[in-house]
């Protein structure tokens, strides 16, 4: 009796499924993406140990100090006593209420300039009393 | 002769779908920035809130502009903070921890304070008005 010979088995992947999976990844990024939308000013944050990570960056309102005294939120420049209006705008958007200010200071800022920061937050109050200062990670 | 008329069959390529998807992917890939904000939480206080706390729960912490510390009227190193206030909150859980900066304190003293403070687990942290 002769033994058939045994056809050729072609071993492929099955790359059926694999736009699927590629569309979900694609998916993903999609939805986490978020265009960088201000650049801020140049900023040397402090350092810090007991660090928390924010979580979002849709309801977070950014202000930059730099050492020179500039203030700046959403990439324009602003006096001390118009954070109030701006900040108070923010917290009453009907689309993306803000819940917290990320302060984005330079270490080498007066904490008087800080002060008056938070004091213009402390006008407005309810979540722009939320606030958050941006550091480094310490390196130890 | 007749002629055979064959059924073709109408089918959309997609062998060429997953090389789009990845470049759709790779495009995302490349533009998302994952530089997580992070940083020391605090809620500031309510204009014109003001609690009397008995003089016993509070822990004063005086920062001058020279960035040198006291706390509770003696001159403590920024090193020491963590330790000293943990066993004060050890004695006393209710203290409050009352930071007081003066003007021209520099920010990065201040972070470094509250970030002693966080260490040593402090639930309670205020911020006075500095000195002018």
């Amino acid at each position: 009796m002769e033994f058939k010979r045994k056809a050729d088995v072609t071993a492929g992947i099955p790359t059926a499924s694999l736009p699927d999976i590629v569309f979900m990844l694609l998916i993903f990024f999609m939805v986490s993406t978020v265009f960088k939308e201000s650049s801020g000013l140049p900023v040397v944050l402090p350092d810090a140990r007991k660090i928390e990570k924010l979580q979002g960056k849709r309801n977070i309102a950014v202000i930059w100090a730099d050492r020179s005294g500039n203030i700046s939120i959403d990439d324009r420049l602003v006096e001390v006593n118009s954070i109030r209006n701006l900040v108070y705008n923010k917290v009453a958007d009907p689309l993306h209420p803000m819940k917290l200010v990320s302060l984005r200071i330079d270490k080498e800022v007066k904490m008087g300039n800080v002060t008056d920061i938070q004091e213009e937050l402390r006008e407005v109050g309810g979540t722009a009393l939320n606030i958050n200062y941006s550091t480094r990670t310490a390196a130890d | 002769m007749a002629l055979e008329k064959r059924k073709k069959e109408v089918e959309i390529p997609t062998s060429s779908l997953a090389d789009i998807a990845f470049l759709l992917l790779v495009f995302f890939l490349v533009t998302t920035t994952v530089d997580v904000d992070k940083g020391l939480s605090l809620v500031l206080p309510e204009k014109g809130q003001e609690t009397k706390v008995r003089q016993k729960n509070i822990a004063s912490l005086l920062i001058n502009a020279g960035g040198q510390i006291m706390l509770n009227e003696e001159p403590v190193e920024l090193r020491q903070i963590k330790d000293r206030v943990r066993l004060m909150l050890q004695e006393n859980p209710l203290l409050i921890l009352s930071v007081k900066t003066d003007r021209n304190t520099r920010y990065d003293v201040y972070v470094d304070v509250i970030d002693q403070l966080k260490q040593a687990n402090a639930p309670r942290i205020s911020i006075a008005e500095p000195e002018s």
